[in-house]
């Protein structure tokens, strides 16, 4: 089986998020590989462990994303490939300017099974996994929880709130991995050694025929901005009557939500 | 070849920022095995360490075995052997992140260190390849059994012993080991003993051999999710074939596991540092006192400067000595590198370096884990916060692997032997300082960054072997028997090591991408080594007074005047710039 994988490398999530001037600063910031991409990568690991083949890592990122394509490999991918782009080369990038990189990307190649995360934990807009798809005329299932694969059919489990609904599809197939489907396994001692050995191939705009234009983004930003920060709580004393006149009021024209 | 630095050198030689491994030298795949082993750590360990505590030891062996399965037990281990065979600083990582895990980090310890590598280094061919594939794995868990009730830091004078049976086949081995890691589930025991009572020597001893079991369970004031029990020995049958190394050469294999046991103990030492100074940074950040939190409180601020700049000083001379195993392996060839001896040998080079980071490693991690338990006030004395079980946990540290008493005296006579037969230029130059000193005259000290960290650091050399100078003059060969004296000689020279290590750490720093990207590596150092300095001049105060009196007297302090002039800088203010980026991280950062 050929198997594809998403990634996209994300802040840490333990990392603060410091906004300045509309700007996330990434000073001194700690990236790891997008939680819901871990999924995707052990799935495909344990996939191509069940069914042969091979795992191949994909990313639209900087040449730091190299990091994070060296982890995936020492998981127990076997290739990767990095598609570079610098961040200030195209306008406004946006799911659409992935997307539109990644069908290029996948235009000539054979392919049975890609894995995305769900979201993202950044942006966590969870569309690139779809209308990658959709670009590519392939089926897609979302949020997906269990995956067995038999004579060319998935028998996916998919998360729909909290419940499962199972489904059979046939490949080629995208699907994105939500919490639940597996272990993402730590890269071995071993797994670290070989990575280094393994191909990592790095790709630029010009090499899948496209331009910075062809990729533009369709969205504009208009404001980043944290939530307010969170107020000390108010305990209501006094009879329960009394206390329940006192929140509505506060309610109306403190927090003016009513 | 990389240029060889010489164990001891540091009081003599000059280095320059490119002669030192830095953490900030760290490569992509060391970073990756340090990331996986604070996953395995968070992950794995963390969730059951209640348990552990609990003294459920199966957890432990399932643990170890986990580990063993990610690499985490192989590192030292040579690849024809089930092992990675891994450079020391990779190696060095993985036992820093299981510095998390607080009690099983000894007993990872225990068995991939003390345990496996007497192996490692002294087994033969058929030793190395029975024991070693299993220890890899974590199939079979090691254990180290030197210590008796009647012998700790007089360890040659075990009273166990091994005598030989008639057939010849099996030495016959009685006596109790004292406090033995990994006890409750070891499979294989590095056992020292006596052969007819006399000849110190080293065994590999399995559980299963018939006569050999543990005692109960001890209770213990920290570590409590480590195993620690007695070794019975009880007309124990081991092969012959299981003598480890040379009749009557136990003291090299016991010496040499302890190097490396110590310096691995104070990358334990530092890493636990770190992770109480993030753990009461935390603390200080969310607890408000008066209205407001009580990071905000200079006084506060002052205990996260101190901490986090001693914990930069050590952190650089821990990871020097790591990168000068490496430099020093590197320039073995293939041969020696198979030969376990030479591994051990080219580490016994750096037995002066081992013992300094110990006890200022150590009692680093026992000086943050009080701060941080003063910093969560009377929440910290409760059991139910991290802090209180870091500090248990901590104490031990200055007791086990050489306690640091023993350390301490081993760095000023180590050093003299060394001067002795020549292979230190020390005796040469404090000759030549106390001329010098005659004629010195006050030096002017420019503002340039880490200029006078610079010239603090060589005077604090000149203070070394001046004072060194005077004591041995006095004492000769009965210095031995000043102890105190040799133990402030051996703070003096671990500061100067501690000092070194950050300036050059910083330079190399600042030399790769400018001072502004490195502020606060440069406070830390200038923080450090007026702090250090501080030190060194009062631990050589007193020497000069219990070796000299009259005229004399007053000669020497005024000598020693003239080697301390300089302006302090002010370390209140940059305590408090320091710890305004700890507060803001979190944790500790450079």
């Amino acid at each position: 089986m050929n198997i594809y994988v998403l990634l996209k490398r994300t802040f840490d999530t333990e990392d603060k998020i410091v906004v300045n001037d509309g700007v996330i600063e990434d000073d001194g910031v700690e990236y790891i590989i997008n939680p819901y991409d871990e999924y995707a990568i052990e799935e495909a690991i344990q996939q191509r462990d069940k069914h042969g083949g091979e795992v191949t890592v994909v990313t639209v990122g900087d040449e730091d994303s190299e990091k994070q394509l060296r982890t995936a490999l020492a998981m127990g991918a076997d290739k990767a490939v990095l598609i570079e782009v610098e961040d200030d080369d195209i306008e406004d990038q946006d799911q659409y300017s992935t997307v539109k990189i990644l069908e290029a990307f996948f235009e000539d190649k054979e392919v049975d099974l890609i894995l995305a995360g769900n979201v993202a934990i950044d942006n966590a807009s969870g569309q690139v996994g779809p209308r990658l798809a959709e670009k590519l005329g392939i089926p897609y299932v979302t949020t997906i929880v269990g995956l067995e694969i038999e004579d060319g059919v998935a028998h996916i489990e998919k998360d729909v709130e909290g419940d499962i609904e199972k489904i059979e599809v046939s490949l080629p197939l995208l699907v994105t991995c939500q919490q639940g489907l597996n272990e993402p396994r730590y890269p071995s001692l071993p797994g670290i050694m070989k990575a280094k050995k393994k191909p990592l191939e790095e790709l630029e705009l010009d090499d899948l025929d496209l331009d910075e234009e062809d990729v533009e983004g369709k969205t504009k930003r208009v404001d980043v901005f944290l939530p307010p920060e969170k107020q000390a709580g108010r305990i209501l004393e006094g009879e329960l009557q009394d206390q329940v006149k006192e929140l509505v009021s506060l309610l109306r024209n403190e927090a003016k939500v009513l | 070849m990389a240029k060889e630095i010489k164990g001891g050198g540091f009081l003599v030689e000059e280095l320059s920022p490119e002669d030192i491994f830095t953490p900030e030298d760290l490569t992509e795949e060391q970073l990756m095995i340090a990331k996986t082993t604070e996953e395995f750590v968070e992950g794995e360990v963390l969730p059951v360490l209640e348990k552990l505590e609990n003294h459920e030891f199966e957890h432990s062996v399932k643990l170890l075995k986990k580990a063993g399965e990610l690499g985490l037990l192989s590192a030292d281990i040579p690849e024809e052997y089930g092992g990675l065979g891994l450079d020391k600083i990779s190696s060095s990582l993985i036992t820093e992140k299981f510095a998390r895990a607080g009690g099983f980090s000894v007993t990872h310890g225990a068995h991939v260190g003390i345990g496996s590598l007497p192996i490692v280094f002294f087994g033969n061919e058929e030793q190395k390849k029975k024991y070693l594939p299993k220890l890899a794995t974590g199939e079979w868990i090691a254990a180290y059994a030197l210590t008796e009730p009647g012998s700790g830091s007089d360890a040659l004078g075990a009273k166990t012993t091994a005598v030989l049976n008639e057939a010849g086949t099996h030495y016959i081995l009685n006596g109790e080991k004292q406090w033995i890691t990994n006890a409750g589930f070891a499979d294989v025991f590095i056992v020292y003993a006596k052969i007819d009572g006399e000849h110190f020597s080293a065994f590999i001893v399995e559980r299963d051999f018939p006569g050999v079991s543990v005692g109960p369970e001890e209770k213990k004031m920290g570590i409590k999710s480590s195993s620690t029990r007695t070794l019975i020995l009880d007309n124990a049958e081991v092969p012959v074939e299981n003598l480890l190394g040379e009749k009557g050469r136990g003291h090299v294999i016991a010496f040499n596991i302890l190097n490396i046991g110590r310096y691995k103990l104070a990358l334990g030492g530092v890493a636990g540092a770190r992770i109480g100074l993030e753990i009461a940074t935390k603390y200080v950040n969310q607890r408000h006192q008066f209205g407001r939190p009580i990071s905000s409180f200079t006084l506060t601020q002052e205990k996260i400067g101190t901490m986090a700049a001693e914990i930069y000083a050590n952190e650089s001379a821990v990871y020097r000595t790591g990168g000068l195993f490496d430099q020093r392996l590197g320039n073995l060839t293939d041969e020696q590198l198979k030969d376990g001896r030479e591994v051990a040998k080219a580490i016994a080079e750096y037995a002066i370096e081992c013992s300094m980071n110990k006890y200022m490693a150590t009692e680093l991690l026992d000086y943050v884990a009080d701060e941080a338990v003063q910093m969560h006030g009377g929440y910290g004395f409760m059991d139910e916060y991290e802090v209180s079980r870091m500090y248990r946990d901590s104490r031990i540290n200055r007791i086990f692997e050489g306690t640091n008493e023993i350390n301490r005296l081993i760095v000023p006579g180590t050093l003299l032997k060394k001067a002795m037969k020549g292979e230190l230029p020390l005796l040469q130059a404090a000759q030549s300082l106390q001329e010098e000193i005659l004629m010195m005259m006050p030096e002017e000290i420019g503002d340039e960054p880490l200029e006078q960290e610079k010239y603090l650091l060589k005077n604090a050399k000149k203070i070394v072997l001046f004072a060194a100078g005077l004591a041995v003059q006095k004492y000769m060969q009965k210095i031995e028997g000043e102890q105190e004296i040799l133990a402030n000689l051996a703070d003096m020279a671990a500061e100067v090591y501690n000092m070194e290590s950050a300036i050059l750490r910083t330079e190399k720093a600042i030399n790769k991408s400018g001072v502004d990207a490195n502020k606060l590596k440069l406070l830390y150092t200038e923080v450090y080594v007026q702090e250090a300095f501080n030190r060194i001049e009062q631990d050589a105060k007193e020497i000069i007074v219990a070796v000299e009196e009259g005229d004399n007297l007053r000669m020497m302090l005024s000598s020693l005047r003239k080697l301390t002039r300089h302006d302090p800088k002010n370390v209140i203010a940059k305590k408090r710039e320091i710890a305004k980026k700890i507060i803001e991280a979190e944790k500790y950062v450079v």
